[in-house]
């Protein structure tokens, strides 16, 4: 299946290879470098090459192009999801996914990808299981290590493994039993010029951070569990409890995890939380223009707009701007001509505005264009949907945990067109 | 100097340089330090570039070796964690060094080396030159240290074959290790060394670890086998068997990694699937995720091979009128024919129907089921692969299901996204319909990438009809204005695609298209000109402004493919401009030395084409731009200006053809199609790499097509020991443990059903099964139904049991059982509670009768679980709220204490229930069962039990001599079971034909699918020789044929047997008058509906045969109706309550048709065939 990976960073050049068939030669990439000269932005580079002999498939994360080899038919999805595994795996044991830090811990990361792929086909991909495999570094454990020169791999075949549930590890013990979920809500919407919705939707992610100890059985249950539309889950959870029940029952991994991800049923209806007012003119003459933005609460359901974040994308022939900004700051970076205004905190008594000129290069034609605006922000305290969990039962073990849930609105892909 | 003092100089030098160097260039804080933390101090020696200054420096300082005194001090102090030992590996020397190490005892140092040396393989550096000294470490006791001697064994095993033997033997030690981890990895070393010589060896492996009894291993054996086809392709044969053992292994771990080596070593042998097919279905939901993309689409496949095309009527009404309607509309009177043509598909649609009634496969059915919550998967391929089957399987009706999922996909990394995006592209010009409602999920943002957003339109563009088109060109409008050029040419293509398919909305698109003309941006003038071009040529007649407009924007169009466009276009309809076209020749003279050779060819074809109708003005000019092309460089342009001279110029010599000028010239040219790129696509198995690429890739599988006529399903069957004397057959200890060990979290480990009368039912036991357990596994006690996995009923009665321990053993608080050791220990207690020859009966009953199990389960309809579940939630209620007053008496009996528990407390309310059954019934039961009743009023009153109707057949339950002299017989009262209007009451009759008296009747040990629940007749204390006595028991089947499995105990003797109802004594009958009969029928149509022809058989005339022969086969009542050519029957279901409707019509020629409408589309089917075969006999 998967035949060799190379790890590429920006510049180009590979910085490490590992084969799980006969060796590939690196000169395949080439192929891939060329393609990735022609594309504008990383992003465009076609996820799927084909070359004479070998397919090319690479996924873009963290500034870096993961690149594997394929010489038969597989479908692109396996090989694109198992990339961003490794990705995430490299992230789960290093903390973050880099170069450097896959330099700086290449031979793990070697084993590690030894681990997870047999002659091409995954082995062994629950993080758990991995881990138990080969251990983590802590600094403790690589100071115990070069004293008593134990190792950092386990001999012994991981439970996880063998067992039905290999997202759970055997024999896990905590003194603090605590189970975390944060209801993590995003709005992707478009708003057209006039401020319409054209369109709007809520993701929902329910991340979990579970730490109790043995082999403990949760449920998990909404009070409207109607709202979820679309759903899907982390392996451990039950579907056919919840196609009857609507309730979320799963023995779960050990330490942080996706649980779920849904959709809301919304129609529409989706509370937006900020609105825009926005004009911006570029003069016949051509040689600059005028720049007026606010931002204002709109349905936030009593709580406070926080971390909002307005992003520009300017037309290219915009030079540099010269604005005042009653809150917060803006940049703008004329290389890439994004306008970046950070506004932080909106105070509904006085609304944050940002206007000035934008002056254009000279003899350019005006722009036909208008940019659009990308809004983050984020709402404590708040699912905007409404969602709420109801109660979480845990069974199986006789402590007591400590429970806790949070409520997280985030803008997702909020786009306004002006 | 100890040599290893003489290894270790260099590493300890270099360090320091290392620390020097970091001092000075202050780059890294101590933390860092190689010293401090060995791995993160990796990046020194890996970051050993020559361009770097430091590793220059220390690389110098370590070759001269000059401060050997000092750094031999330095030894003692910093140990052997030389992680800067960087400078080696720049270091012409470096092997030596890293050979010394190697060589040395010391584990620390080869740890250090091995690392050293992966790291180079990492870099792609090449490190083949060390391969004699790391092999000899291939028998290190560090396991580290040998996993990277592996690593480097794996790597450089087929460049030094020789040497690579010298390993061997290790592995071969190694595989018999009694770890399994080890044994694993020695397979999978092994198996991974490429090295001709050892095929035998390794062939030899594989069969033993295919036999291996821990799964991992199992698991690694399946992995090797295309390493070795690939290495040796003539072990084919052998390897095929041993897929063939793995492929019947029952652990999810294996199945996946097992369907992978099938499908590289060989696909073509199809046959090897059908034992497993029920099995696979079954586990899948529990094999991992990547086996599961891998299985999916093998069953795929297979699916294709062994079923029958779910839309056999609709495909040939589709291929008729449907596609062409869509892409056949390009003219008005096209259109039109299109009309006349659907409409006479639409009167053949029932024809055809009726023609050819399908009915699926159950396996058929079994796959989609099972793959269908899979859909809910994290994982995007496994989504992925689901959706795939369904579009290439499922009937047409099913498919939408997978459209929503796929619409979650988009919001995953844009590689997801790009990947789903083509293949949704190809999904929806098949089904339109189906992303219809996700249209705005399509919509375009600024921040996509571009070949995000070029994909969106295309699928922006298939979905567009006439209702939705001006929203999507609302949207379209919006696109124009971006900033992404490319993006904007793509647009303005789609803008012609939809006027091109949408006949409504041409008009709107060409002025819209037409202002863009005027747009400052030339790539997007230049894409327009050449869209209006494709759309002109469909009406050119009504649009001479637009040809006159365009005719203008020559003077500062000057994009080539335009300007082309342009010219190409005034030619062709110089008609329609007469005036205008000779100016346009003329302006395009003066320039034609400087035009492109697009555009020079263009002017020439316009020349020319005038020259043939308006050769008056334009003579001149068509000769002056032949002369200046004459002279062009470019030889086409040459060669063209001879050859159209010679047609049109008539000269003496003019050759024959030039009288046909005109005809060629201005021949009509059809309309070009603009049509989607991913048209036909779905050839290619969606989802798949050749597919995303419209080009076969190697080892691509072709996607049968659908067979003519089905196989034989019976090839599925997998016959299984018989399930009574399994119990007997108890193998060793071990075994049982290790299945335990083995058996799956949500699924049935073994989805095999028992040997079945028919390929329907068999399969549908499978699929009943499997939804059986695995909502049994979805419950609380999940892990217990590892353990024991009898569920249904089992797990009811555990529960029961469970509040009766909080009842009565306060002290003792109920335990959980998700955890395993302790499920198994509880188990042990309650096992403990019984005698022993029950115990090992039950025990190895969890373990092994599975078989049997899977046909009595439960019916596959959610609401029917639901129902039972919630009906036992009652039942507990009852139970908790009466006072248990009976205990003492339970425990005199040692059989069996929780099962009396549950007799004691079931029929306590309802004391010596046989016999009043139909009396309470009376009172209780709805007035529709009264007026059922009512019919059998005598048999209610005769004062013993209900003797069995003439029309009421009886069954055997047990044969008199199997019984030692106890015969019984059981029928289907088709009463009301009053204690639970939800059961069938089962009349059960006992005959002793001993000599001597037989004691305690009684039923025991339930083994029923979850959902599935019994009440048992009272115990009959004694039954004396030669005596008959009848009770009645009720049994809930949950509106399904599986059997219910119990044992029948006497004083002395067990005695296992089953009740399997036919499908007509599942319901019960209901009154209806004709009216909401026929509205009834009405919402049960479509899927619901099932009709089948059948010729009746000799002795069935008559309207009065047909009502007896189906009263007879199913329990339904009779429907009033006015023709006597129909007859019409009602009743629903007894579990769930859904209604079953049968009508029957009679021709004259004997011929009669069954109609069938019920929701549950399993009774349904099944329902059909038992009064198809009723009728017929």
């Amino acid at each position: 299946m998967i035949h060799s990976l190379f790890l590429v960073n920006p510049s180009g050049d590979i910085f490490l290879e590992k084969h799980w068939k006969s060796v590939v030669s690196r000169s395949v990439c080439d192929y891939f470098l060329e393609a990735r000269e022609k594309a504008l932005d990383p992003e465009d580079v076609p996820p799927v090459i084909s070359t004479p002999h070998h397919y090319l498939i690479s996924i873009y994360r963290d500034k870096l192009f993961f690149l594997s080899v394929i010489q038969t038919e597989v479908p692109p999805l396996f090989v694109i999801e198992f990339l961003h595994r490794v990705a995430e795996m490299i992230q789960d044991y290093f903390g973050e996914c880099s170069e450097t830090v896959i330099k700086d811990n290449v031979v793990m990361v070697y084993e590690l990808l030894e681990e997870m792929l047999d002659n091409g086909f995954p082995l062994a991909t629950e993080s758990n299981v991995l881990k138990e495999m080969i251990r983590p570094p802590t600094i403790l454990r690589s100071v115990v290590n070069t004293l008593t020169g134990s190792s950092n791999v386990g001999d012994k075949l991981p439970t996880g493994q063998l067992s039905t549930i290999p997202w759970r590890r055997a024999g896990v013990k905590y003194t603090n039993n605590e189970a975390y979920f944060d209801v993590v809500e995003e709005i992707d919407a478009i708003l057209d010029r006039t401020g319409t919705t054209v369109f709007a939707e809520i993701q929902g992610v329910v991340e979990a951070c579970v730490k109790l100890s043995g082999m403990p059985d949760l449920t998990l249950s909404f009070m409207n569990p109607r709202l979820l539309d679309d759903v899907s889950f982390h392996p451990c959870v039950r579907y056919k409890r919840w196609e009857s029940e609507r309730v979320l029952s799963f023995i779960p991994p050990d330490g942080n995890f996706t649980l779920m991800t849904y959709h809301v049923n919304a129609q529409n209806l989706v509370a937006i939380p900020v609105y825009v007012k926005h004009s911006i003119n570029f003069f016949e003459s051509g040689s600059g223009g005028r720049l007026d933005l606010t931002v204002g609460p709109k349905q936030t359901m009593g709580k406070t707009v926080e971390g909002v974040l307005v992003t520009v994308h300017m037309p290219k022939t915009v030079l540099s701007v010269s604005l005042n900004a009653t809150q917060g700051s803006y940049t703008y970076d004329n290389a890439t001509k994004v306008l970046v205004w950070d506004i932080g905190k909106l105070n509904p008594q006085k609304l944050p505005n940002l206007r000035g000129s934008l002056s254009l290069q000279t003899g350019a034609p005006k722009p036909e264009e208008n940019p659009s605006l990308n809004i983050d922000l984020k709402i404590q305290q708040l699912a905007i949907s409404g969602l709420k969990v109801n109660r979480l039962d845990m069974f199986g073990e006789k402590y007591k945990p400590f429970k806790g849930v949070k409520y997280i609105t985030k803008a997702g892909k909020f786009q306004v067109r002006m | 100097m100890t040599p290893m003092q003489k290894l270790l100089q260099l590493p300890v030098n270099a360090m320091n340089m290392v620390k020097t160097a970091q001092d000075q260039m202050g780059l890294q804080d101590e933390a860092k330090s190689p010293v401090m933390s060995p791995d993160g101090g990796n990046h020194n020696w890996y970051n050993g570039e020559p361009n770097d200054p430091r590793h220059a420096r220390f690389g110098s300082g370590g070759g001269g070796g000059d401060q050997e005194q000092e750094e031999r001090a330095h030894l003692e102090e910093g140990g052997g964690g030389g992680s800067g030992l960087t400078s080696l590996v720049t270091q012409p020397l470096r092997h030596d060094d890293l050979k010394e190490m190697l060589d040395s005892n010391k584990d620390s140092l080869k740890l250090e080396a091995m690392k050293r040396i992966v790291a180079m393989i990492a870099r792609g550096k090449n490190a083949s030159d060390l391969f004699p000294a790391v092999v000899k470490n291939v028998a290190c006791k560090n396991i580290e240290v040998k996993k990277l001697v592996y690593v480097y064994l794996v790597r450089y095993a087929e460049e030094q074959q020789d040497l690579a033997l010298l390993s061997i033997s290790t592995f071969q030690r190694g595989l018999k290790d009694p770890n399994q981890l080890i044994r694993a990895s020695a397979l999978r070393v092994l198996s991974s060394i490429r090295v001709t010589i050892i095929v035998p060896i390794m062939m030899l492996a594989i069969k033993e670890a295919a036999s291996d009894m821990s799964p991992y291993v199992r698991k690694t054996a399946a992995h090797a086998i295309p390493k070795l086809y690939s290495l040796d392709p003539d072990q084919k044969d052998c390897l095929i068997e041993v897929i063939e053992k793995l492929l019947a292994d029952k652990t999810t771990l294996v199945a996946g990694s097992v369907v992978m080596a099938f499908e590289e070593v060989c696909p073509e042998r199809i046959d090897l699937i059908h034992k497993n097919y029920r099995k696979l279905c079954n586990l899948l939901i529990d094999v991992e995720e990547w086996g599961q993309v891998v299985i999916i689409n093998m069953l795929t496949r297979y699916a294709r091979t062994q079923f029958l095309n779910p839309n056999m009527n609709e495909s040939l009404l589709e291929e008729g009128g449907g596609e062409k309607a869509f892409y056949g509309s390009d003219g008005d009177d096209d259109e039109e024919e299109d009309k006349d043509e659907k409409d006479k598909k639409k009167a053949e649609a029932p024809s055809v129907v009726k023609r050819k009634p399908y009915v699926m496969d159950p396996d058929h059915r079994l796959l989609l089921r099972n793959t269908k919550p899979l859909l809910q998967s994290r994982n995007a391929a496994v989504v992925m692969a689901v959706a795939q089957l369904y579009f290439h399987l499922a009937p047409k009706a099913e498919v939408g299901v997978i459209a929503k999922a796929l619409v979650r996909l988009m919001r995953s990394h844009s590689e997801v996204q790009y990947v789903v995006l083509q293949n949704v592209a190809t999904m929806s010009i098949k089904r339109r319909g189906m992303f219809e409602p996700y249209l705005k999920s399509f919509y375009i943002r600024s921040t996509d990438p571009t070949q995000i957003k070029v994909l969106k339109l295309e699928v922006l563009t298939n979905l567009a009809n006439e209702t939705n088109i001006s929203t999507i060109l609302r949207e379209f409008q919006t696109y124009i204005k971006s900033m992404d050029k490319d993006f904007v040419a793509a647009t303005i293509q789609a803008i012609g695609r939809c006027a091109t398919n949408i006949g409504e909305v041409r008009d709107t698109c060409l002025n819209g298209l037409v202002q863009l003309l005027s747009n400052r941006d030339e790539l997007v003038v230049a894409e327009s000109v050449v869209v209006i071009k494709k759309l002109l040529q469909m009406q050119p007649e009504q649009h001479s402004d637009i040809i006159k407009h365009m005719a203008k924007l020559t003077d500062n169009i000057q994009v080539p493919m335009a300007r082309a466009s342009i010219l190409w276009l005034i030619g062709e309809y110089c008609e329609h401009v007469p005036k205008i076209a000779p100016d346009v020749l003329r302006k395009m003279a003066k320039t034609f030395t400087n035009e492109e050779d697009i555009v020079k060819l263009q002017i020439i074809n316009l020349a020319a084409k005038l020259y043939l109708t308006n050769s008056k003005q334009t003579k001149l000019l068509t000769q002056y731009v032949l002369n200046l092309a004459k002279y062009d460089q470019n030889y086409d342009i040459r060669d063209r200006a001879r050859f159209i001279r010679q047609l049109i110029v008539p000269t003496d010599k003019s050759g024959a053809l030039s009288k046909y000028a005109k005809k060629l010239f201005l021949a009509l040219k059809p309309a070009p199609v603009l049509e989607s790129p991913f048209k036909d696509r779905d050839h290619f198995q969606l989802g798949s790499l050749s597919h995303l690429l419209n080009a076969k890739a190697g080892g691509y599988q072709e996607l049968p097509d659908w067979p003519e006529a089905a196989p034989d399903p019976s090839v599925r069957n997998v016959e299984v020991k018989e399930s009574v004397p399994e119990w007997t057959k108890c193998s060793s200890r071990e075994k049982r443990k290790e299945k335990k060990v083995e058996k799956p979290f949500y699924s049935d480990s073994e989805g095999e059903s028992g040997p079945t009368e028919s390929a329907d039912s068999a399969s549908d036991t499978a699929s009943d099964s499997e939804s059986g357990s695995e909502e049994s596994g979805s419950g609380s006690e999940s892990e217990e139904s590892d353990q024991q996995s009898e569920s249904g009923s089992e797990e009811d009665e555990e529960e029961e049991e469970r509040k009766k321990k909080k009842e009565k053993i306060k002290a003792k608080k109920p335990v959980p059982e998700s955890d395993s050791e302790q499920s198994s220990e509880e188990e042990g207690k309650k096992t403990e509670s019984k005698n022993k020859p029950r115990r090992g009966g039950s025990d190895t009953e969890s373990g092994e009768d599975k078989d049997s199990e899977t046909e009595s389960s439960e019916s596959e309809e959610e609401e029917s679980e639901e129902e039972s579940e919630e009906e036992t939630k009652k039942k507990k209620k009852a139970t908790v709220s009466k006072p248990p007053s009976k205990p003492p008496k339970i425990d005199n009996k040692k059989e069996k204490k929780e099962m009396s528990l549950l007799d004691l407390d079931d029929f306590d309310p309802a004391p010596s229930l046989s016999q009043v059954t139909p009396l309470n019934n009376f009172l209780s039961s709805s007035l529709v069962t009264d007026l059922e009743g009512l019919s059998l009023t005598d048999n209610v009153l005769s004062p013993t039990t209900i003797t069995p109707s003439g029309n009421l057949k009886t069954y055997e339950l047990l044969h008199r001599i199997t019984g030692e002299g106890l015969s019984v017989e059981y029928c289907f009262s088709r009463q009301p079971f009053s204690p639970d209007p939800h059961m069938v009451a089962v009349q059960i009759q006992f005959t002793n034909s001993a000599a001597s008296e037989a004691k305690n009747l009684h039923i025991e040990d339930a083994k029923l699918q979850s959902g599935m629940r019994m009440k048992e007749f009272p115990e009959i204390e004694t039954l004396p020789a030669g005596e008959t006595v009848s009770v009645v028991m009720g049994i809930d089947f949950c509106d399904s044929t599986q059997a219910a499995n119990f044992q029948l105990c006497t004083h002395t003797r067990k005695f296992f047997v089953s009740i399997q109802p036919p499908v007509g004594e599942l319901m019960m009958p209901i009154f209806m008058t004709e009216n909401e009969f026929k509205k009834e029928q009405g919402q049960l149509m479509g899927m619901n509906e099932i009709t089948e022809k059948v010729t009746l058989g000799e002795k069935c005339h008559g309207e009065h045969a047909v009502i007896q022969r189906v009263t007879t086969a199913a329990n339904l009542s009779r429907v009033p109706c006015g023709s006597d050519k129909e007859c019409r029957f009602a009743g629903k279901t007894v579990t769930s309550g859904s209604l079953v409707l049968v009508s029957v019509v009679t021709k004259d020629n004997g011929a009669a048709q069954v109609t069938v409408n019920c929701e549950k589309m399993v009774i349904g089917t099944m329902l059909v065939k038992d009064i198809l075969q009723t009728l017929t006999q």
